[in-house]
């Protein structure tokens, strides 16, 4: 771009050469520079992609596939075990997003503003947004312990509520994993509206104040009409993020007791390394981003309505 | 009257409001760092109830972690390091390279290559586990079996869409005059990328540095993947098998799981201001 433009006009033929020579150069160093990228994203993302949506028209075996159209789908859509799994996901991911927005978003009103002490409060509320998934589920389990003397049942102890189970029983496990992802995805939500906080208009505050507008309707009318899109953006983050959930699972129950927290990741990694029915697995992955791209799909269409 | 905040919380004095203040901040910390605490402090404490944690330290001692040892838990640890050692290392050349491409040049595809890179950011990692675990195994053309290897571990987090996309964006802040006048006088393309274009870019490195480490430390389905023999695990996914031992009970999964905890922290504490700004360029714009 700038070797074109160091050219000099003027000049016929010769520099026009040298301009494309140089264009062409300018490409060529262009893709030589993104080529690494380019190679890993191609072993690692691109082939695997192409790969699971190949596997899952396939029945598996070690030596060769065979063509079975849209068996493994239909497997997938009709196994009682694959539908229980898809309502878990669908469950966890919904309660996890709109737990962690509706409290993120008052937790972020709260600790708005410029206070020194309001920092220290942010920085330490973080910090489980950064933590390690799988060392923060072991704390949590330890914590879920059904006995008496568990951490949790202590706590609740206090305020009078009878122990719980926890992630020991069928009825409550699914609702425990939801309460520490909810634990961990608040945090996140309430850094970026407070984000989202810094940009509302000033004057309008006051000009509400003016008119002498309620706290309740200055933030109803001004606030919260501000924090639309960074809403619509957390959504569709942590819905995505919802149904892709396994780490959580895996480590505090891996699907148990009895199946009453498997979700849709859980499964297929039980299919595809312990049963090595990768056909079957690979379909499920599909399922999963297909899931996902409806998901984000619908969330842009709701919010260009909204914005209307 | 000022308005700073939309509730307007700050303005509010009086000892009612100043208790209330109190209560809902100490709250607040209470929940989010209480679980942490905990582990921090039964980690340091010798006699353990499996049910519960200690929330004061009344019994210090070393000795969850010196027995830690005898289970290998340094040796996960050392895995974990070289696995985020090397794959930051690559992970942050891979970005610089490719966003000074995308930020510094024009060329043919370049729309196609920004879709690609956002695929791959809508792309869950968890969807295309199951394939990857054989494309490890058979790496097509080159026919090499990354599974069991350092190298599996590290070459999947090499590219990573969000470093690509904020280093882009950061670069193309850098005035093209300096690469001009550079240029002029006759200085190559590496030169300018060494020289200019990247001393300048020094924020938004530590933005992809943090951000960068705690992803890769976090990994655990491509670990799981990867290394099916104990000697290869990161100490995530090492955690589980800890916890299991009846005789030891759970302190030494107390300290390997602080151990796992502390470098994500505090890489977190260090680089607090890159990684607030990561946050939101990352969430708002993406």
């Amino acid at each position: 771009m700038t070797t074109t433009l160091t050219q000099a006009p003027g000049h016929t033929a010769a520099p026009h050469r040298r301009a494309r020579r140089a264009w062409w150069q300018g490409s060529l160093v262009a893709w030589l520079f993104l080529a690494p990228a380019l190679l890993l994203f191609l072993y690692f993302k691109f082939i695997p992609m192409v790969l699971g949506l190949w596997k899952s028209f396939h029945e598996v075996h070690y030596i060769s596939d065979t063509w079975v159209g849209l068996d493994n789908y239909k497997t997938i859509l009709t196994d009682s075990e694959f539908a229980s799994a898809i309502g878990h996901s669908v469950v966890l991911a919904l309660g996890t997003t709109l737990g962690s927005l509706v409290l993120g978003l008052g937790f972020a009103l709260l600790i708005e503003g410029p206070a020194r002490y309001l920092w220290f409060v942010r920085t330490a509320a973080f910090l489980p947004v950064v933590t390690t998934m799988a060392a923060v589920a072991e704390v949590w389990r330890i914590m879920f312990h059904p006995a008496d003397s568990g951490m949790l049942n202590t706590i609740i102890g206090w305020v009078g509520i009878d122990p719980q189970p926890w992630l020991a029983s069928e009825h409550s496990s699914l609702w425990s994993i939801m309460l520490m992802s909810i634990w961990r995805g608040t945090p996140y939500d309430m850094m970026i509206f407070l984000a989202g906080l810094v940009g509302v208009d000033r004057t309008l505050y006051e000009a509400a104040a003016v008119d002498g507008a309620s706290t309740w309707r200055r933030l109803r009318h001004i606030t919260v009409p501000a924090l639309r899109s960074v809403f619509w953006i957390l959504f569709t983050l942590a819905a995505i993020r919802g149904l892709r959930v396994f780490v959580e699972v895996y480590v505090l129950t891996n699907g148990g007791p009895n199946g009453s927290s498997e979700v849709l990741m859980t499964l297929v990694y039980k299919l595809g390394f312990q049963s090595n029915d990768l056909g079957v697995a690979s379909a499920g992955g599909i399922v999963l981003f297909l899931a996902t791209l409806v998901l984000t799909v619908v969330a842009q269409v709701l919010r260009r309505r909204q914005a209307e | 009257m000022r308005f700073d905040s939309a509730l307007g919380l700050e303005a509010r004095k009086g000892p009612v409001a100043t208790t209330g203040k109190v209560l809902i901040y100490g709250l607040m910390v209470v929940i989010f760092t209480g679980p942490l605490v905990g582990l921090l402090v039964s980690a340091f404490t010798k006699t353990l109830d499996p049910t519960s944690f200690t929330l004061w330290p009344d019994d210090v001692t070393l000795e969850n972690f010196i027995q830690a040892g005898e289970k290998n838990v340094y040796l996960y640890l050392l895995n974990s390091f070289i696995v985020v050692g090397f794959g930051l290392l690559l992970q942050m050349l891979v970005s610089v390279f490719a966003a000074y491409s995308l930020a510094r040049k024009r060329f043919r595809g370049m729309t196609f290559v920004l879709l690609l890179m956002l695929t791959t950011m809508m792309l869950p990692e968890e969807i295309i586990a199951i394939p990857l675990s054989l494309v490890l195994a058979d790496m097509p053309l080159l026919h090499v079996n990354l599974i069991g290897t350092y190298a599996g571990m590290i070459l999947p987090v090499g590219a990573w869409g969000f470093s690509i996309l904020v280093m882009t964006e950061f670069m193309k802040e850098v005035p093209v005059e300096l690469e001009e006048a550079a240029r002029i006088d006759g200085a190559g393309e590496l030169r300018i990328f060494a020289t200019i274009i990247l001393p300048l870019c020094r924020p938004a490195l530590g933005v992809i540095g943090v951000f960068g480490f705690t992803m890769i430390w976090d990994q655990y389905l491509l670990p799981l993947i990867v290394a099916p023999e104990s000697s290869m695990w990161t100490l995530p996914i090492a955690l589980r098998s800890l916890r299991s031992d009846e005789e030891v009970g759970i302190g030494i999964l107390l300290a390997a799981s602080l151990l796992a905890l502390l470098p994500s922290i505090i890489a977190f504490l260090a680089f607090q201001r890159q990684f607030m700004r990561g946050l939101t360029s990352g969430a708002i714009k993406g």
